[in-house]
C-alpha cells in the first residue's frame, strides 16, 4: 500500500485552513450590501465554486482528447476525476445561486441561458456517468467516456448561444429586473478580498480533491488487477 | 432484385471508392427495411401515438395550435427518432454484423456516413407521413418550403449525433434505454432553433427573426457531423 505523499497531507490542510478563512471573509469581514442585504454573501462561494467548476469541465474535455490520442490510462482517471468533482462543484454553485434567486429575482429559477446552460451540463455528465457505468471492459469505458465529454463539451457552448439568442430575439419579462449575473452592484475593496480569496480558495480545495480523487483512481486501478492476479 | 446485387458487388477485393461504399451501406439498410418493415412502422405508429398524446396533454384547440405546433412536432420527432436509431444500431449488433462490416475493406467514416443516411432516411420517410396527417388532423398548413428545411436540417444534426451515441449505446449493458439519455442534452441547441424557425415559418414571422435560428442549426449540423466523424472510428474500434 502506497502511503499518501506529504505534500497532498499539507495540501489538505492547507485547504481546510483556506475554506475557513474563506468563510470568514464571506460571512464577518466583507460588508453587507446594502439593496440585497445579507443574502449577496452567498455571491462569494457561487461565483467560486462555478468557475472552479467550469475550468474542471475543459480540463475532463481536454484529457479525453489526450486519452484518444495516448490511449493513456492516466489520462481517463484524471478525466473522471475531473468531471466527478466538476459536477459536485456546479451542483452547489447551482444551489447556492438558487438562494440567492429566491429573494433577488422572486423567483428559484428562471430559464436564463446561464442557468439553463448550468442545468443541462449537470445532465451532459450524469449520463457519462450512466454511460460509464454500462460499461464493463475498462479500456472501452475509457474511449467511450473521452468520446462523450467531447461531444458534450462542445454541445453546451452552443447550448449557451442558442438560449442567449432566444432571449435576444423575445424580450425577457420574467427577471427583467435582474441586476445581471454580474455587477449591478459595485463591489467595494473588502467585498473584492473576499471575493478573490473564496476564487483562490477553491481553486486550492478544488486541486487538493482532484488530487486525491486521482489517486484514488489509480489505487482502484490497482486493486482490479491485484484482484484479476487472485482470480487467475 | 437489382439491390441484392449491388450490396454484394460492393465487397469485391480492391478497395472501394468511399461514395460506392457508403452508398452500399445505405443500400444494405434500405433493402433489410424494405423486407421487415419493422423500423418504420414502429415509428410511424410511436409518431401518432405521440401526437394523440399530445392531443390531450395540451388541448390542441385553435388557439393554443399556433403556439404549440412546432413544438409537439419536434418532440414527436425527437421521440420517434430515437426509436429509431436504436433498432437500426441493435440489429448490426444483434446479429454481428457490424462485425462484418468492420471487416471489409473500407474507410470506417464510411460506414458512420452509410449508417446517417439510412438513419436520416428512416426518419424523413416517417416525417413526410406525419406531416400531412397532422396537417388533416389540426387543420395546419405545414407544407411550407422553409419549414420543410428546417425540419431536414435539424434532421441532419439530429442524425448526425444520434448515429454516434446509438453506436455507443449497443455497446453498454443498458442499451436501448440509455440512448435518449445520452442523445437529448447534446442534441439540445438542435430542438431549441428547430422548434424556434420552425414556428418562425408557421407564425409568418419576418426571415431576419429565423435567419439567426437557421445559421444555428448549420452550424451545429457542421460541428457535430465533423466531431462525429472523427470519433466514430473510436467507438467501434476492437
Amino acid at each position: 500500500m502506497q502511503k499518501k505523499p506529504a505534500a497532498l497531507i499539507t495540501l489538505d490542510i492547507l485547504a481546510v485552513v483556506l475554506l475557513g478563512i474563506a468563510t470568514y471573509l464571506a460571512l464577518v469581514y466583507a460588508p453587507t450590501e446594502a439593496v440585497m442585504g445579507q443574502v449577496q454573501r452567498v455571491f462569494y462561494f457561487h461565483v467560486a465554486n462555478a468557475w472552479v467548476a467550469l475550468l474542471g469541465f475543459v480540463a475532463a474535455g481536454v484529457a479525453g482528447v489526450v486519452y484518444l490520442v495516448t490511449k493513456d490510462r492516466r489520462w481517463d482517471i484524471i478525466e473522471v476525476a475531473a468531471v466527478e468533482i466538476s459536477l459536485v462543484f456546479f451542483l452547489i454553485a447551482i444551489i447556492l445561486g438558487s438562494i440567492w434567486a429566491r429573494p433577488i429575482w422572486n423567483t428559484w429559477w428562471t430559464w436564463d441561458p446561464r442557468l439553463t446552460t448550468a442545468a443541462v451540463t449537470e445532465l451532459i455528465y450524469i449520463a457519462y456517468f450512466m454511460l460509464r457505468e454500462g460499461i464493463e471492459d475498462p479500456e472501452r469505458r475509457a474511449r467511450f467516456g473521452a468520446v462523450y465529454t467531447l461531444i458534450g463539451s462542445a454541445s453546451a457552448p452552443i447550448t449557451f448561444f442558442a438560449i442567449r439568442l432566444f432571449r435576444t430575439i423575445h424580450p425577457v419579462v420574467i427577471g427583467s429586473g435582474d441586476p445581471g449575473a454580474e455587477g449591478t452592484f459595485a463591489m467595494t475593496s473588502k467585498m473584492l478580498v473576499a471575493f478573490l480569496f473564496a476564487l483562490f480558495a477553491f481553486s486550492v480545495i478544488f486541486i487538493d480533491l482532484f488530487w486525491n480523487r486521482i489517486r484514488m483512481g489509480w489505487l482502484n486501478d490497482k486493486v482490479e488487477q491485484l484482484k484479476l492476479k487472485v482470480a487467475r | 432484385m437489382a439491390t441484392i446485387e449491388v450490396t454484394s458487388s460492393a465487397r469485391p477485393a480492391s478497395k472501394p471508392s468511399f461514395i460506392k461504399a457508403v452508398w452500399a451501406v445505405v443500400q444494405k439498410d434500405l433493402a433489410a427495411e424494405l423486407r421487415s418493415r419493422e423500423l418504420l412502422s414502429a415509428m410511424l405508429v410511436f409518431s401518432l401515438l405521440v401526437i394523440l398524446i399530445f392531443n390531450f396533454a395540451l388541448e390542441l384547440d385553435i388557439k393554443t395550435r399556433q403556439s404549440v405546433t412546432a413544438g409537439v412536432l419536434w418532440a414527436t420527432f425527437a421521440f420517434a427518432g430515437t426509436l429509431g436509431l436504436n433498432r437500426s444500431m441493435a440489429i448490426e449488433k444483434d446479429r454481428g454484423c457490424l462485425d462484418g462490416l468492420l471487416l471489409a475493406p473500407v474507410d470506417r467514416s464510411a460506414i458512420y456516413f452509410g449508417k446517417v443516411f439510412s438513419n436520416l432516411a428512416f426518419m424523413m420517410i416517417v416525417e413526410v407521413i406525419v406531416l400531412p396527417v397532422y396537417s388533416v388532423l389540426y387543420n395546419t398548413n405545414l407544407f411550407l418550403p422553409g419549414l420543410l428545411m428546417v425540419i431536414l436540417l435539424g434532421s441532419v444534426g439530429y442524425t448526425a449525433v444520434g448515429t454516434l451515441l446509438s453506436a455507443m449505446s449497443v455497446q453498454t449493458r443498458t442499451r436501448d434505454m440509455l440512448l435518449p439519455i445520452l442523445l437529448f442534452p447534446v442534441v439540445l441547441p438542435v430542438l431549441i432553433a428547430a422548434v424556434k424557425a420552425s414556428n418562425g415559418y408557421l407564425t409568418g414571422t419576418d426571415m431576419s427573426e429565423i435567419m439567426p435560428w437557421l445559421n444555428l442549426l448549420i452550424v451545429y449540423d457542421v460541428v457535430f457531423i465533423a466531431l462525429a466523424f472523427m470519433t466514430f472510428e473510436f467507438v467501434v474500434e476492437e
